[in-house]
């Protein structure tokens, strides 16, 4: 059991998992802040003359069919990919949670209906979901973050629910009913601090779900809208010079490969540190 | 005859706070057929002994010392020798037989387990076995059947189940775990016949482990005293309890409520342990009970105490033991 | 005779089981069967039976933590589950819990501060954070802990002192009635006795009440002044712990008390024999037909009431 953030820290820097994973994703955080302030071109500048070049000094990773640094997309997409994803995050979280919590604390009716309402969404894939909703609302970068996060909604909801139901079954929230609480104060007094940490592991899995759904969305033309550039842009974009430059697929492939995997790891280093018992066996 | 020797067996565990010694330095032996009880409270490593006589550790856990089973040291043995050991020649009964049953396997096929794997019988001959088990522990085939599920039966039949499995291929010593410690008293006392009768009937030797000195006091014949990892007080179970000597043994004696303290005149106080056992961490050096006793010395914060003989059949690790008139 | 202070009025508790097929009518668990109890101030009354008897959701109920099918309890005179939930906040303050798991009943994520101050909120007034924190500093030097271990977390404390802090939890608002389910069967033994002694000294400096449940016979007859026996939701037996103990009169009574085992390795005492049914018990039996070495052709077709005999209440033909 942890209490402060610098004791989490500690205890991760003996899992192998969450290192890696968390440097990982550490960069690709602080790739995506650098975009604020700078990038090694413009990412809207159109130089037609210097089109699809070879990595060189110059351009360190290339130039696309615009003659666009490929350096500068891929750093500009990665704060597309983090905005898009933490809002979707913040929407499963902020609905999600409350949700959860409220099925766990009044059972019954309400219970059955939030949860079946959950598996309806469940029972479309969400990408295909998504790719509804954002047809629907019209392409753009708002849409894909709503259609992102309506599926999260359901993940936090079953997660937060689940906890909640095993920690209303211990002994201190008889005590804490004995007291005179009431379901409202009893669920965030003393539920939400029970669960906050298998939330948090969720969410960094989710968060690495919403990067993939990003780009996918933005491959199929849905999500981010040009001029802005986004990884599955930038993949889509690469497909009709597959074959004479199949850099340009290769690069944001690779980033948004690494992207997930860095953050899944860390999401499974942060479970390990979190949860002592399976600590322990590592 | 003896049949199990423990030699200066000591366990090292990894904790939080690093390896740490939770068994120093215990000896003991045990005869064919005797029932040896092991009393203390949680943490003193009696559990721990009898894992460590199962070789049922932690794989990152060190054990040192010998543990003798008829001339043979099981800690030098490889693990396919010691698995033809573990449930053959030594059975075990956990405390909680809900967790220890396997929720998905029908107890019969559990029961059987141990039969095929280290009987070699044919499946007819195994279900002769079973069924004959299933009678002796009280649960006869004719009632119960062997596709039941271990939620299908109440606590007392489960434990019932561990039994059967336990003695499954008459080993010659049975341990059993706090075997009746989640259980009713009623429940209990017909477990702990049970066991007894086994035990008697089959020749088996009997390690019972409990932190209830009734449960002890009945079943058995030798019992240890164990306090952070080594044993204080050893003997006849009759010399023991009727002349306590080590003061930890005493104050757990007189810190139990007995049956009958209601016709005692007047509302008295239990005589209680100050302090609490010491963790794993913080065991002090010398006696580790020295910091609790009234009776502790200079001599017992420096220095462990080394045996003492109280009689025949009586040790006692004390620099000070009780007499008599001490319990006054 | 004095008013008492609670009084359980003819409490049964049914519990809904699941069901076995979609359209079936729910099977019903009768928990409680017709429970009357009286607590009066200043007394222990101890609740003795084996797991699954009831005894727990009886504790539960006279906290108001459970609602009884029919039936209801008065505390000090008041109908607890007849009265608005803001008086039964309120309310509250006067009854308070220890539970049984010394590391299940303190949340790990709060502090003891956070731990005994909760049931503060109970009180009418509302109290500054400096209030709370000197009625927690007392109530925790009184309960044997320091009064500084406020700002500790409860995994930095062992099973006794948990136990401790629980009972402090429970003081906080000066109750008149404590509910002990179980309080003390999950310690170790000198623990226990010290944990006990603790409690008893807190009644005679408070007045307390306490309503003592546990399987643990000799604990229960060590603490309480009055037990009653349940078995199978079911009072069998009632009465001061010294005239039951001594001579317990229901079969029931009489076989658990055999069971325990003694502690004195030379008394071979008498044992319980295994009972073999004389009879097949119906619905209308007495419930420990199946069990009782007494039964007789009356106990078949009629459950017994719970009467006096000599002293004590009885629910049983052939009491002697």
């Amino acid at each position: 059991m942890f209490r402060t953030l610098a004791e989490v820290f500690r205890h991760g820097l003996k899992n192998r998992s969450f290192v890696i994973g968390g440097t990982i994703s550490l960069l690709f955080f602080l790739i995506a802040f650098l975009s604020y302030f700078w990038t090694p071109y413009p990412v809207e500048d159109i130089n037609i003359a210097e089109k699809l070049l070879k990595p060189s000094a110059k351009y360190l990773l290339g130039t696309d069919h615009f003659g666009r640094d490929i350096l500068s997309m891929l750093i500009q997409g990665a704060r597309n990919s983090v905005i898009v994803a933490f809002v979707a995050i913040g929407i499963g979280i902020g609905c999600g949670v409350p949700l959860g919590l409220m099925a766990a604390a009044k059972k019954g009716w309400l219970d059955e209906l939030i949860m079946r309402f959950n598996d309806l969404t469940f029972a479309f894939p969400s990408l295909i979901s998504a790719i509804m909703i954002t047809a629907i609302l019209g392409p753009g970068s708002v849409n894909s973050i709503i259609a992102i996060g309506i599926f999260n909604v359901p993940v936090f909801a079953r997660v937060a629910r689940g906890a909640a139901l095993s920690i209303w079954k211990r002994e201190f929230i008889l005590a804490a009913r004995s007291a005179g609480k009431g379901l409202f104060k009893i669920s965030i007094e003393h539920i939400l601090p029970n669960i906050a940490s298998m939330l948090i592991v969720q969410a960094t899995i989710q968060f690495a779900l919403g990067i993939l759904a990003e780009a996918g969305l933005s491959y199929l033309g849905l999500g981010t809208q040009p001029p802005m550039p986004s990884w599955g842009k930038m993949l889509n974009e690469a497909q009709t010079f597959m074959h004479f430059a199949p850099q340009l697929a290769i690069y944001p492939g690779v980033a948004i490969a690494l992207t997930v995997m860095g953050l899944n790891l860390f999401g499974d280093g942060l479970r390990d540190v979190l949860d002592p018992k399976l600590r322990r066996r590592r | 005859m003896t049949l199990l020797q423990v030699q200066d067996l000591c366990v090292t565990l990894n904790t939080a706070h690093g390896p740490q010694e939770v068994i120093s330095h215990i000896n003991f032996s045990m005869d064919a057929g005797e029932k040896l009880g092991s009393v203390g409270e949680s943490g003193c490593g009696k559990s721990i002994t009898a894992l460590a006589l199962m070789s049922l550790l932690p794989l990152d856990s060190q054990t040192k010392g010998k543990i003798i089973l008829e001339g043979q040291d099981i800690l030098k043995l490889n693990s396919r020798k010691i698995c033809s050991i573990r449930g053959n020649r030594i059975g075990m009964i956990f405390q909680e037989p809900m967790t220890a049953l396997n929720p998905v396997k029908q107890i019969g096929a559990q029961v059987s387990e141990s039969i095929y794997l280290h009987l070699k019988l044919t499946r007819k001959q195994t279900l002769e076995r079973v069924t004959e088990l299933m009678d002796k522990v009280g649960l006869p085939v004719s009632r119960f059947g062997l596709n039941l599920y271990p939620h299908q039966l109440s606590g007392g039949q489960r434990q019932r189940v561990m039994i059967a499995m336990a003695i499954a291929c008459n080993p010659d010593i049975l341990i059993a775990d706090e075997p009746t410690t989640a259980l009713d008293v009623t429940v209990q006392e017909q477990i702990l016949d049970l066991i007894r009768e086994l035990a008697d009937s089959s020749g088996m030797a009997l390690i019972m482990i409990s932190h209830d000195l009734g449960v002890i006091a009945q079943t058995t014949q030798n019992v240890m005293v164990m306090y952070t990892g080594n044993i204080v007080e050893m003997g006849s179970t009759m010399d023991v309890f009727q002349n306590m000597s080590h003061p930890y043994t005493y104050g757990l004696f007189s810190a139990i409520p007995h049956v009958g303290s209601s016709a005692l005149p007047g509302r008295k106080r239990l005589s209680s342990i100050p302090g609490q056992v010491p963790e794993l961490h913080l065991r002090p050096r010398g006696c580790n009970f020295a910091d609790r006793c009234s009776r502790a010395s200079k001599m017992c914060k420096a220095k462990e105490p080394m045996a003492t003989r109280v009689s025949d059949q009586h040790q006692v690790w004390c620099y000070h033991p009780l007499s008599c008139e001490d319990k006054k | 005779m004095k008013k008492p202070l609670v009084k359980i009025e003819d409490v049964y508790k049914d519990y809904q089981l699941p069901k076995k097929y979609l359209f079936q009518k729910a099977p019903v668990f009768r928990a409680l069967h017709g429970i009357n109890l009286e607590l009066h101030q200043g007394t222990s009354f101890g609740i003795v039976g084996e797991s699954g008897c009831g005894k727990s959701t009886l504790a539960r109920i006279v906290m108001a933590l459970d609602e009884p099918t029919s039936g209801t309890v008065f505390f000090d005179g008041q109908d607890l589950f007849n009265m608005p939930a803001a008086e039964l906040k309120h309310l509250r303050r006067n009854f308070q819990m220890v539970f049984q798991d010394p590391y299940g009943s303190l949340n790990p994520r709060k502090n003891v501060m956070g731990i005994v101050a909760e049931p503060l909120d109970t009180l009418k007034e509302k109290l500054s954070y400096a209030q709370k924190k000197e009625y927690v500093a007392q109530i925790l030097s009184e309960v044997g802990l320091n009064a500084t271990d406020t700002d500790k977390f409860p995994h930095e404390f062992s099973g006794g002192q948990r136990q401790r802090i629980a009972i402090a939890r429970a003081l906080i608002t000066r109750p008149s009635l404590i509910v002990a389910d179980e309080s003390v069967s999950a310690l170790d033994v000198s623990v226990q006795a010290q944990v006990l002694n603790l409690m008893m000294d807190l009644q005679e400096k408070y007045n307390l009440t306490y309503m003592f449940i546990s399987h643990d016979l000799s604990v229960v007859e060590y603490v309480t002044d009055q037990v009653a026996v349940i078995y199978m939701g079911q009072i069998v037996e009632q009465g001061t712990t010294k005239a039951l103990f001594q001579r317990p009169l229901h079969p029931y009574t009489q076989t658990l008390l055999r069971a325990v085992p003694d502690v004195n390795p030379l008394n071979k005492k008498l044992k319980n024999m295994p009972v073999i049914p004389l009879f097949e018990k119906t619905l209308e039996s007495c419930s420990f037909l199946d069990r009782c070495n007494k039964a007789t052709r009356i106990c078949v077709n009629n459950a017994p009431e719970l009467l006096e005999n000599e002293g004590q209440l009885v629910a049983c033909f052939n009491a002697e």
